[in-house]
């Protein structure tokens, strides 16, 4: 839902132009899901003083130094890790985090599952290229069977995550994925996780023609991007997740919702408890001495 | 705070405390307000003490899932403007290296508490080393420069503490807090009243208009102001090699300038970082270099030896990185040799023998979790001493 009376999105206005020209390689799908970011963002009204972006290392990492806000390009695999600690001691920030398959999902997939356990506020936006495309092309937790990368010249003989059904089984109280052909749906995606009151998974599937695609032999991007369309099936709310594996089935849209307490919410809470208690055996301590 | 930790807050004067404790009481009285942390031994008394008083003042503790991710919140938190600490031992020291590495090449403050114990790998958890003091000085990848400090007793480790936050917010850097299990889990009455004379540093932040603040620009002491997010500066911080402006760069004269600033960062402040300690050394023939455990048990076999007719002194970096390499030549100047006992194969006998080259320099190594015993070190002084010349 786009609102009327919010001001024209130019997404200029949130991107640092001096950067320009971007260093991402024609076709990739990585700037539409930084564009659709930025809109949802917009649409937010999200001051641009108080949003802190917080991305890994990786062509996904990279996004971070596009946009004008706080931004903080970090180490490989860590970035919800860096975010967790920002988000806790400022809970008066807007924090989300960038990522990539590889970051997010291998070396960094120890932070995830207790990033969805843990339910700080946080937006984690994973874009999903099926590969290691700042490397030059490796294999990934997300590769498909059977795809050719530079370390897997026989064709990937491994399983490879649903990163959805992952982040849902660790219990993110917000799961979603689209595919960057819908960016207008991706908007809203990204809206609602990043309105959402705990941490919000976001899968966006990305493609990466230069590399993975010439590989398989994908085409162009325009072709890539619409054999991941026909590949999904419409929004279909899941609370269950028999498998973390990838299927022929990839629903998108909202995958899980629910209502959890939010951890740094419940952490203040507990705090400002123990204080009060405190206070009043202070105060009951001194009575006792008077009397 | 239960009624055991009232008792024992730094305004009632005399406590009965361990290491780890005043290194938490510490923190709080520097305006620490975040831990994050990750169990292990002989460090936990760190994290579960801060777990109850963090909340009591309006701050954060959390434990996080591993060690990488304990630095990383604790880098994460300081990068919003507050000070943050983080503790553990010598695995997750190891662990914890890669975004130790960041913090100095971003210059982001905080403070990593490492207390050594027997390695290498899971090594002997409760039985103290020091044999990561090369580790402290080196352990991330690329040359950087890092502050670590050397406390030998609990009171020290509470100054110390405070003397950490103080260096890394001025500096805006790593500091690691380095102390042995023996002195982490040792029990001593101490004295916390007096507080005098140790600074309560804040970071230098950045102020004027956006357009004309560089992120990393030297400033007038090599130190950039740094912006806290919500200013209105938004800017980019990186691990990349970056620029003034803080974006990356791979221009050989920014990159030079910019990580040759970051070198020298802190030659110029020797008079404020270096620290250390000297007993009996105007005379000394024998000088003894120690820290931590090794040193205290050095200072009693000075009285030992010295009742020997051997004149034995000794110099104990506080200040452990940059070593105070000044104050070890002036205190050595006299001296016919140098002895340096410490819990490991040979570490900070190495950066003595840099420092004092050409000079005779024997070592007690002791790697079996035995702490060195002050009559060990009174013989090895006196067989030092009677070395024919
Ligand atoms: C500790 C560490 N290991 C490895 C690397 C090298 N590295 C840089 S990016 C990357 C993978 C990025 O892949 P992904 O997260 O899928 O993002 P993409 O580049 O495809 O957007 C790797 C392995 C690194 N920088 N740090």
């Amino acid at each position: 839902m786009i609102v009327d009376s919010a001001p024209a999105f130019d997404v200029r206005d949130y991107l640092r132009l001096e950067m320009m020209p971007h260093f991402l390689c024609p076709g990739c799908g990585h700037g539409i899901a930084l564009r659709a970011l930025l809109w949802a963002i917009h649409e937010l009204g999200i001051d641009k003083d108080k949003l802190a972006v917080v991305s890994g290392i990786g062509c996904a990492g990279r996004l971070s130094a596009y946009i004008d806000a706080n931004t903080f390009h970090v180490t490989h695999g860590r970035p919800l890790a860096y975010a967790t600690g920002l988000a806790l001691a400022r809970p008066d920030l807007h924090v989300v985090v960038i990522t990539g398959d590889g970051d997010c999902l291998a070396i960094g997939g120890n932070h995830l599952i207790h990033a969805c356990r843990r339910n700080l506020k946080l937006t984690c936006l994973m874009l999903n290229n099926e590969v290691y495309g700042m490397t030059g092309g490796q294999v990934s937790p997300t590769t498909s069977e059977s795809r050719l990368t530079t370390t897997t010249p026989l064709g990937n003989s491994e399983p490879n995550f649903d990163a959805c059904a992952l982040a849902a089984a660790a219990g993110a109280s917000f799961v979603g994925r689209e595919v960057t052909h819908h960016v207008p749906k991706l908007k809203e995606l990204i809206r609602a996780g990043l309105e959402h009151p705990g941490f919000a998974f976001v899968e966006v599937l990305s493609d990466c023609t230069e590399i993975f695609g010439r590989k398989n032999e994908l085409g162009s991007s325009a072709e890539m991007v619409l054999r991941q369309k026909s590949e999904l099936r419409p929004s279909a709310y899941r609370d269950t997740v028999d498998t973390p594996f990838r299927s022929n089935d990839l629903p998108t849209g909202i995958l899980t919702k629910t209502e959890r307490p939010e951890y740094g919410m419940a952490y203040r809470k507990a705090a400002a408890a123990q204080r009060a208690n405190t206070a009043a055996r202070a105060s009951a301590g001194v009575n006792e001495r008077k009397a | 705070m239960n009624a055991a930790d009232k008792a024992l807050s730094p305004k009632a004067a005399v406590h009965l405390i361990s290491g780890n404790h005043a290194c938490a009481l510490g923190a709080i009285a520097a305006g620490c307000r975040f831990f994050a942390g990750y169990p292990i031994t002989p460090s936990s008394e760190v994290a579960e003490r801060l777990s109850r008083m963090l909340p009591e003042v309006g701050g954060v503790f959390v434990q996080m899932e591993d060690e990488i991710a304990s630095i990383a919140a604790v880098i994460g938190a300081s990068m919003g403007g507050v000070k943050a600490l983080t503790a553990t031992s010598g695995p997750g020291f190891s662990l914890k290296q890669e975004n130790i590495g960041y913090a100095a090449g971003a210059e982001i403050p905080c403070v990593i508490v490492n207390v050594m114990r027997g390695g290498p790998s899971t090594g002997m958890p409760t039985r103290p080393a020091q044999g990561d003091i090369m580790q402290a000085r080196w352990g991330s990848h690329g040359d950087y420069p890092i502050i670590a400090l050397a406390p030998a007793s609990v009171r020290e480790i509470y100054d110390e503490t405070i003397r950490a936050f103080d260096l890394a917010e001025t500096y805006r850097t790593p500091v690691v807090l380095l102390y042995d299990q023996v002195i982490a889990q040792l029990t001593e009455t101490v004295d916390l009243g007096d507080t005098e004379g140790l600074m309560r540093a804040e970071r230098k932040w950045a102020s004027g208009p956006r357009e004309a603040y560089q992120p990393y620009a030297s400033g007038d002491d090599g130190i950039p102001a740094m912006s806290r997010p919500g200013a209105g500066y938004r800017v980019h911080t990186t691990g990349l090699n970056h620029a003034e402006n803080g974006f990356p760069t791979q221009n050989p004269e920014a990159v030079a300038r910019n990580l040759g600033r970051l070198l020298a960062k802190f030659d110029r402040h020797h008079d404020t970082i270096d620290s250390w300690q000297t007993l009996s050394c105007d005379d000394a023939e024998v000088l003894i270099v120690a820290i931590g455990i090794s040193a205290r048990a050095a200072a009693r076999a000075l009285d030992i030896a010295r009742a020997r007719g051997v004149r034995a002194g000794l110099f104990r970096p506080i200040t452990l990185w940059p070593f105070p390499e000044k104050a070890l030549r002036e205190a050595a100047a006299k001296a016919r040799a140098v002895l340096v006992p410490e819990m490991n194969a040979g570490q900070l006998s190495l950066e003595v023998e840099r420092i004092l080259g050409g000079k005779r320099v024997d070592a007690i190594h002791r790697y079996n979790g035995d702490p060195i015993t002050p009559a060990e070190i009174a013989q090895r002084a006196e067989a030092l001493a009677k070395e024919k010349k």
